[in-house]
């Protein structure tokens, strides 16, 4: 049992780990769409971290957590792709 | 058996996502920034939810993991081909030892015009 919960542990750091990696991408990105594809890693792991929160906790309620913000995530990204070509074009 | 499948999924999963971000630090370009990330972090998240699928054994949290992993394997290639599409118009640099940029001047980046390959010759019948 302590190994599992210890193995979790683990993950839960390996998932955090690459989240502040992507943010550290999110600040630094030198152009606009650098901060998009990291935001779009961003929202992955926060997907991740949810789901592996479900079951750690063994509540199957958050995976519909996960579900909504990986459909959130492809929407803000199409709409930054959409929106960093109009931004070019405007100029 | 299903503990140890699920462990072995989300260390796997959780590894891959690791992986992406590394390459998202550490690469010189956004085109190759982008290929680690999409590829590595749908993989990731397709291995958590399996390891999920694993955990609960339930026929609604199955089909739901099993719903979005088809949801990422569809959409991760498509939201990577829009961003890599508009940031080539917008001009964003390549890496400068990349070797080959096969659009480089023959695309209109205002009109969206492909022109054809002037140095191929037509295909003949062999």
């Amino acid at each position: 049992m302590t190994f599992f919960s210890g193995l979790e542990s683990l993950v839960f750091l390996m998932i955090g780990l690459a989240m502040v990696l992507a943010f550290v991408r999110l600040v630094r990105g030198p152009s606009l769409p650098d901060r998009v594809v990291a935001l779009d890693l961003f929202s992955v792991a926060s997907a991740s971290f949810i789901t592996i929160y479900a079951i750690s906790t063994n509540q199957r309620v958050f995976i519909d957590v996960a579900i909504v913000l990986a459909l959130i995530t492809f929407l803000g990204s199409v709409a930054f792709a959409q929106y960093v070509e109009r931004r070019a074009r405007d100029e | 058996m299903s503990d140890i499948l699920r462990s072995i999924f989300m260390v796997i999963g959780a590894a891959f996502l690791l992986l992406a971000a590394l390459g998202i630090v550490r690469m010189p370009d956004l085109f190759s920034r982008m290929q680690a990330a999409t590829k590595a972090s749908t993989m990731g998240i397709g291995c958590v939810m399996l390891a999920a699928a694993f955990h609960f054994g339930d026929i609604a949290v199955v089909a739901r993991a099993l719903a979005v992993i088809g949801f990422f394997f569809l959409t991760a290639p498509v939201t990577a081909h829009l961003i890599a599409r508009s940031s080539y118009f917008v001009g964003v640099p390549l890496w400068e030892h990349s070797v080959v940029d096969e659009l480089r001047g023959r695309y209109n980046p205002l009109t969206h015009d492909l022109e054809g390959n002037p140095q191929r010759e037509p295909t003949r019948d062999l």
